[in-house]
């Protein structure tokens, strides 16, 4: 590790808190200009103007806004996301077992979908052009042509209802068995694996033939090397960067946009947390998801930065 | 042939191409070639772009660029037909019996991977020795060819090291698995002059004492006529003349041949400047950003009108730069330029439009500088309608007028750059620099993509204009050929300073400084042993000092 490589990281990561700090004031702004006001609806049609006034007073809601966004944000910085207005529970409490779950599945359908995107983007390398090539293409651009519901649907349909091997809602509870888990989330997962794979595959198979057009991919034939070690060793190091970026995005995509399976599949994640509390106008709970969310976004997006850098052989071993 | 390493019967080879907006077809690019090679000879491959010359030599790999294909024929290595191997038994013919050795080495060498991985790949992947035998045998092919620190030389990646030391890395990964046969392709046509004889003399060294076999492509004579025993010329897929190297350079039989070692035949007598200078550059010390070393250091030249100034350097001696500099691309940070009795503003912008067409430009690349989708007659009507407003008739009347002085013709008006060859479409630039009446053209390495006798053609071309139009020429270039050639000045520039500048006679005669010396005798000669001669005056120099 040099000095040079370390800079730019940290500039990246400085860049990432910059970010996510403007986005902070983006979400306290966009919540307050809604229309509609928590204390009327927490106390209904009905009540009196002063019953209004008394409430908005307690809970802060006649400071100013920049007052209110510094003690939010001060509050968020130690942990302390504030109380939910609908139910009086504490959001950070609740929201770190959404979240659980919500990780839970985005990591186990990473771990499958990921290395299989970018195996599939190998092969279809290898056979350019040829039936595994339009095969791995076809099937991965109907899965992504289809819509997510209708996938999750079709999957329950025959795994839960025909075959019966996977239960068709995935409710999980605290202090599940693993394998209970990993079975309710089998279908949700699959649905979700389905829906990202064409993305990263085909990001991978473009940006291996990019590089497969290069004079050492020649070197290689002409030491030779067979199809799919040059493609493993030789081209697929230097296509790293536009790879790694496309899978950040989809593992986003896992955390914060997966409302509809989970809508599907009654799985108590996020988006469901965060459906509920928009509906009630609770504004905490949807600042803190929100906050959540971009910061979920900011931070992969800063590793997929990082991966870049270091897998420049320019930038890891100066002159 | 006792023992024939490499043996080629009527070789055919057909690409299939496909011109836009018409059906695709086949052509025949190598049309019946025979061969023959015996261990440890070195053929030289000569020819001109298109003549086939690298498709013949990867064709003992098997090995077809860009859909070209070997369509008939026999190519015998080691006794066996690689034509009819399956691809698994081809592959274990390549990089163990037959290895390569690519023009450009700072693009065949992975980015990802130390320069140590890459050498020995080939040997451990056919499972010719162990790791340990491969890194050693390495070494030693490191401390044979000259790199420096060969211990450790390995352990870098390829953009750690300069474009000659990794033209010999090249050479070492093509020599590792201890192969038969080698293809070189062009090995040092990508260097600067000097380097390119420290690298010819390893590599020469190198197949002397591996007692490999080679093919050696090149469109450079001289060059090949250093290292090779035999020499094939060809020109469009057929064999022109075939013989021992010293037949061929000494007592060439066909008149195609003749040509070749004869380029370069343009007999330019230097002229003294007559007329006050057009152009004088004024102690110009210029920097790429501001806290950066200067890449030009205080140069100041001058340049009469109907002459031509030829700068001559290595890659990274300044001299695009000062092109940059005078045309106002790069505001220089010191000095300045006049320019027709009066001083050039410093930036492009602030330029007057006489400034800018008074002063025009020919690149290397006519390639590029020409947008493909527009006709020759668009291309260089387009300065006749800028600077003088001209349309319709008129336009296309002076633009017939220009096509003939380039000895084009008016059928090109309305044709495309892709349909012109690489010699027309660099004459199509010229007409467009000549479009807008100029005093001064400057002229960035317009020889350097084109081959020999079409480069002597544009020179002939360039010098027969300057005659005509009195115009005034900035030459560019690393080609001390050229130079000799046309120039009627010379300025020689090393690391951004002004190392020699002069007339012509005065700059190309004792007693020269140490540089314009070491370039000098680095240029290859027409003849046998040119090479042997260099090497031991160099280290007789060195000696001395």
């Amino acid at each position: 590790m040099n000095l040079l490589v370390l800079k730019l990281i940290a500039q990246r990561i400085a860049l990432g808190i910059l970010l996510l700090f403007l986005v902070s004031i983006l979400i306290f702004a966009g919540t307050q200009i809604l229309p509609g006001d928590v204390a009327q609806s927490i106390l209904g049609q009905g009540a009196t103007d002063q019953a209004l006034a008394n409430l908005r007073r307690e809970m802060g809601l006649d400071d100013p806004a920049v007052t209110r966004y510094f003690n939010w944000l001060g509050g968020i910085l130690q942990g302390d996301m504030g109380t939910a207005l609908s139910n009086n529970r504490d959001i950070a409490s609740s929201l770190w077992g959404r979240a659980q779950n919500t990780l839970f599945l985005a990591f186990w359908t990473a771990l499958v979908a990921v290395p299989l995107a970018i195996i599939l983007g190998l092969v279809a390398v290898r056979y350019q052009n040829r039936w595994p090539d339009r095969a791995i293409s076809g099937t991965t651009l109907t899965a992504i042509s289809l819509p997510e519901f209708f996938v999750g649907y079709v999957l329950m349909y025959f795994f839960a209802v025909k075959l019966g091997w996977f239960p068709s809602v995935s409710t999980v509870y605290d202090g599940m068995p693993f394998a209970d888990r990993m079975m309710a989330i089998a279908l949700p997962a699959a649905t979700l694996t389905l829906i990202i794979l064409a993305h990263m595959m085909r990001m991978t198979r473009a940006a291996i033939l990019n590089v497969m057009q290069s004079a050492y991919v020649e070197t290689a034939e002409l030491k030779g090397l067979g199809g799919l070690k040059i493609i493993w060793r030789h081209a697929f190091p230097n296509s790293v960067a536009p790879v790694v970026n496309v899978v950040m995005l989809n593992l986003a995509f896992l955390v914060v946009g997966v409302v509809v399976i989970e809508v599907i599949f009654v799985y108590p994640g996020l988006g469901q947390y965060l459906i509920d509390h928009v509906a009630k106008r609770d504004v905490p709970v949807v600042q803190a998801v929100g906050l959540i969310f971009a910061a979920v976004y900011i931070g992969l997006n800063m590793v997929a930065d990082i991966v870049s850098i270091l897998a420049n052989p320019r930038l890891r071993h100066p002159k | 042939m006792a023992d024939p390493l490499l043996e080629i019967r009527n070789l055919k080879i057909e690409v299939t191409i496909r011109p836009p907006g018409e059906k695709p077809h086949d052509i025949t690019i190598v049309k019946g070639i025979d061969l023959d090679l015996a261990r440890g000879k070195v053929l030289g491959l000569i020819g001109e772009s298109g003549a086939g010359k690298s498709t013949i030599g990867l064709s003992p790999a098997g090995y077809g660029r860009g859909g070209v294909r070997i369509t008939g024929g026999e190519v015998k290595v080691n006794g066996r037909d690689i034509l009819q191997l399956s691809k698994g038994a081809l592959r274990n013919v390549r990089g163990r019996e037959v290895c390569y050795v690519a023009q450009s080495a700072a693009a065949a060498f992975n980015p990802a991977h130390r320069l140590m991985d890459q050498v020995i790949e080939s040997t451990l992947f056919h499972g010719l020795a162990s790791r340990s035998e491969a890194v050693a045998r390495a070494v030693k092919l490191f401390r044979k060819l000259g790199l420096p620190d060969p211990e450790n030389f390995g352990q870098r990646y390829p953009h750690q090291v300069s474009g000659g030391q990794l033209q010999r890395a090249m050479t070492a990964m093509a020599l590792c698995p201890e192969p038969d046969l080698i293809i070189f392709d062009e090995p040092t046509t990508a260097l600067d002059v000097t380097t390119q004889i420290e690298v010819l003399a390893a590599i020469k060294d190198a197949i002397q004492d591996t007692g490999v076999g080679a093919l050696y492509i090149t469109h450079d004579l001289a060059v090949v006529a250093q290292v090779s025993d035999e020499i094939m010329v060809l020109r469009n897929g057929e064999l022109v003349e075939y013989g021992e190297t010293r037949q061929i350079i000494e007592d060439p039989q066909e008149e195609y041949t003749k040509a070749l070692v004869s380029v370069r035949s343009i007999n330019h007598q230097a002229k003294a400047p007559e007329e006050a200078p057009i152009l004088s550059v004024r102690n110009i010390t210029a920097a790429y950003n501001k806290s950066a070393d200067p890449v030009l250091k205080d140069i100041s030249v001058e340049l009469s009108p109907g002459q031509t100034l030829a700068v001559v350097g290595e890659s990274g001696s300044g001299k695009s730069t000062l092109a940059r500099v005078i045309t106002g691309l790069l505001p220089p940070k010191v000095g300045q330029i006049d320019f027709a009795g009066r001083t050039l503003p410093r930036a492009l912008k602030q330029r007057t439009k006489d400034d800018l067409r008074e002063l025009q430009m020919i690149y290397q690349m006519a390639d590029v500088a020409m947008n493909p989708r527009h006709t020759v007659g668009t291309i260089i009507g387009r300065p006749l309608e800028f600077y003088f407003g001209l349309k319709g008739k008129a336009k296309r009347e002076r633009v017939n007028e220009l096509l003939d002085k380039i000895e084009m013709g008016e059928g090109f008006i309305d044709r495309y750059p892709a349909e012109l060859s690489g010699g027309q479409k660099q004459r199509v630039c010229i007409a467009r620099a000549l479009a807008a009446k100029p005093k001064l053209i400057i002229c960035d390495e317009v020889t350097s993509a084109l081959d020999p006798l079409v480069a002597d053609g544009i020179l002939k071309l360039l010098l027969k204009l300057q005659e005509i139009e009195n115009v005034a020429y900035l030459f560019i270039t690393h080609d001390l050929a050229t130079v000799k050639a046309i120039a009627d000045s010379i300025a020689v520039m090393y690391q951004g300073e002004l190392v020699r500048y002069g007339p012509r006679e005065q700059v190309l005669s004792p007693p020269f400084d140490d540089y314009t010396d070491l370039l000098l005798a680095s240029v290859p000669q027409m003849r046998v042993g040119w090479l042997e001669e260099a090497l031991a005056n160099r280290r007789m120099a060195s000696q001395g000092n």
